[in-house]
C-alpha cells in the first residue's frame, strides 16, 4: 500500500532539504514518528541507518531502516532492513517564485500476510495519509518560520550596518 | 508405564513435579468412583503426553511477522489497544517481563502486548511467553509455540533467559486471570515468588507490565477453586481453578475453554526496569522485593483505573 501527499513551501529547496535530511530534526516535524535514532557511525547520507518507529493504531511499527537514495537536494529515500516492510521518499522540486514542492511517499506492507494484511493495509491507510499530510504542514511551517527569522535577522543586520 | 511416560514428558519440558500424578493402573473392575478416578488418571496422562517438547527454536519470526496484521487489526479495532512505556524495556539482552494477567483464557492483554512488543522491537528480537501446560496441550493451539509460547516451568524460563531473550511471565497465572471482574483492578500474584528467584539467579532486570481492561471482556464471577478441588483438577491437570463467567456465546461459561471477548479497551503500561540487586542489595529479601513489585504495579494499575470512565468503553 502506498500513500503520498505534497505541499508547496515558500522557501528555497536547500532550506527544505537541510531539515528533511537532518536526522536530529525528524521528530520535530514527522507526525506519528516516535523514534528516529542514528544506528552506526554514519549519521546522514547514503547508507545511513536509523531505528525508526511510527505509531499506527495499537502499535508502534518500524524497525531498522537504511537510506538508499540521497541525491542532494532532490531525493531522500529509505527502505526497511528489519521490521515490517516499508519504504519512504522525500521528493523535492523547485517551482516558480522561489518555492519548493515537497512530496512525501510512504509505502508499507507485510509480504505473506494474506487477506488480513490486505485489510490491515487499507484500514491503516487513512491514518498514515493524515500523518503524511500533517508532517508536510509541520515541515512547511518550520521552514517558512526559519525563512522569516533569517530575513528579519538580515534586516536587523542591515539596519545596524546603515 | 503410563507414569513413566508422563514423568519423562514432564521432565523433558522442564518440569519436576512436586507431587507426581499417581498414574498406577487400578485393579480391574470396581465401583463407579474407581472408574471415575481411572478416567481422570487417563486424562492426566493424556494431557502430560500432549505437552509439547520445549524447544525455543519453534519460535518462528517469519510466521509472527505474517500474523502481525491480523493481530494488529484485533488489537487496534476490537480492543483499541494502547501500550505505553515500551522504551522502559532494555533495547537488548535478557529481561524478565512480569505482568498482571487478565481476560480469562482468551488472554487479550497478552495479544495486545505481543503485537506492540513485536512491532516495537521487531520480530527478530527473541521473545517468549510462559503459558500453563494445559494451554499448550489443547489441540489446535500449536501455533502458539511459533509465537514463542513455552510451557511454564523454571527450566524453560532459564533456557529462554540464558539465550538472551525477553521472557514474559504472569506469576498470578490461572489464579489471577480468572479473578472476578469486580477485582479486575487488583494485582494478585497469589504470593508466588518463583519468578523473583529466577531473576536473581539469572541476574536479569525485571520490567513490570501492567494491563487493564482484560477483566471487562466477560463477566467473571468466580474462580471456582472449590469446584476444581472437588473434581481433583488441581491434582490431575495442575488446575487450581474452574472458572465460571458470563460470556459470549455460551452465556454461562464454565471452565472457559474459549469465548468471544467483549471489545473492552485494553491499556498496557510498561514500567521502569528494576535491577533487584542494585535496589535491594546483593542478597535481597525475596518477600521485600515481592511486596515492592506488587505495590509498584498496583499503583500503576490504580492510575490506569482512574483514567477509565466506563467499563468496556474505557
Amino acid at each position: 500500500m502506498r500513500v503520498s501527499a505534497d505541499i508547496a513551501v515558500a522557501a528555497p529547496i536547500e532550506s527544505v532539504w537541510s531539515i528533511v535530511a537532518d536526522p536530529e530534526r525528524v521528530l520535530g516535524f514527522m507526525s506519528g514518528v516516535t523514534r528516529w535514532e542514528v544506528v552506526g557511525d554514519l549519521s546522514a547520507g547514503l547508507g545511513a541507518r536509523y531505528r525508526m518507529l511510527f505509531r499506527i493504531g495499537a502499535a508502534e511499527v518500524g524497525g531498522l531502516i537504511e537510506v538508499v537514495e540521497f541525491s542532494e537536494p532532490f531525493e531522500f529515500a529509505w527502505t526497511s532492513v528489519t521490521g515490517l516492510d516499508q519504504r519512504g521518499r522525500w521528493r523535492l522540486r523547485e517551482v516558480k517564485g522561489g518555492r519548493t514542492r515537497v512530496e512525501l511517499r510512504l509505502a508499507y506492507g507485510v509480504a505473506g500476510a494474506g487477506i488480513s494484511g490486505w485489510i490491515a493495509e487499507r484500514i491503516a491507510a487513512p491514518s498514515v495519509s493524515r500523518h503524511a499530510q500533517q508532517s508536510l504542514r509541520q515541515l512547511g511551517r518550520i521552514v517558512e518560520q526559519e525563512q522569516l527569522r533569517a530575513r528579519a535577522a538580515q534586516r536587523r543586520a542591515a539596519g545596524a550596518a546603515g | 508405564m503410563a507414569q513413566a511416560d508422563a514423568t519423562r514428558s514432564a521432565r523433558r519440558n522442564g518440569h519436576e513435579p512436586d507431587a507426581p500424578v499417581d498414574l498406577r493402573e487400578p485393579s480391574p473392575g470396581g465401583s463407579p468412583s474407581r472408574l471415575a478416578n481411572r478416567a481422570w488418571r487417563e486424562l492426566a496422562g493424556l494431557v502430560q503426553r500432549r505437552i509439547p517438547r520445549a524447544d525455543l527454536d519453534e519460535r518462528d519470526p517469519d510466521f509472527i511477522r505474517e500474523q502481525l496484521p491480523l493481530l494488529w487489526l484485533l488489537s487496534s479495532i476490537w480492543f483499541r489497544g494502547e501500550v505505553r512505556g515500551l522504551g522502559n524495556i532494555p533495547d537488548e539482552g535478557p529481561v524478565l517481563l512480569v505482568g498482571n494477567h487478565s481476560g480469562g483464557n482468551m488472554i487479550p492483554d497478552t495479544m495486545v502486548f505481543t503485537v506492540a512488543f513485536s512491532t516495537y522491537f521487531g520480530v527478530e528480537r527473541a521473545f517468549y511467553q510462559l503459558a500453563h501446560n494445559l494451554v499448550l496441550s489443547i489441540p489446535g493451539l500449536s501455533w502458539l509455540r511459533r509465537f514463542g509460547t513455552v510451557a511454564a516451568s523454571p527450566d524453560n524460563a532459564r533456557k529462554a533467559l540464558s539465550a538472551g531473550a525477553a521472557l514474559l511471565v504472569y506469576p498470578g497465572g490461572d489464579y489471577e486471570v480468572h479473578r472476578p471482574s469486580w477485582e479486575g483492578n487488583r494485582v494478585d500474584f497469589g504470593g508466588r515468588t518463583g519468578f523473583l528467584r529466577l531473576a536473581l539467579e539469572q541476574d536479569v532486570p525485571i520490567v513490570p507490565v501492567v494491563a487493564i481492561g482484560g477483566q471487562e471482556t466477560a463477566l467473571f464471577l468466580t474462580r471456582g477453586e472449590r469446584l476444581a478441588r472437588l473434581l481433583a483438577l488441581d491434582r490431575v491437570l495442575r488446575l487450581k481453578v474452574l472458572p465460571i463467567s458470563l460470556a459470549l456465546p455460551w452465556i454461562v461459561n464454565v471452565g472457559d475453554f474459549g469465548h468471544i471477548p467483549l471489545p473492552a479497551k485494553i491499556t498496557v503500561e510498561t514500567l521502569p526496569a528494576i535491577d533487584v540487586r542494585a535496589e535491594f542489595g546483593p542478597s535481597p529479601d525475596i518477600d521485600e522485593v515481592y511486596d515492592h513489585l506488587v505495590r509498584v504495579m498496583q499503583d500503576a494499575l490504580d492510575a490506569l483505573a482512574a483514567e477509565r470512565r466506563f467499563p468496556v468503553i474505557g
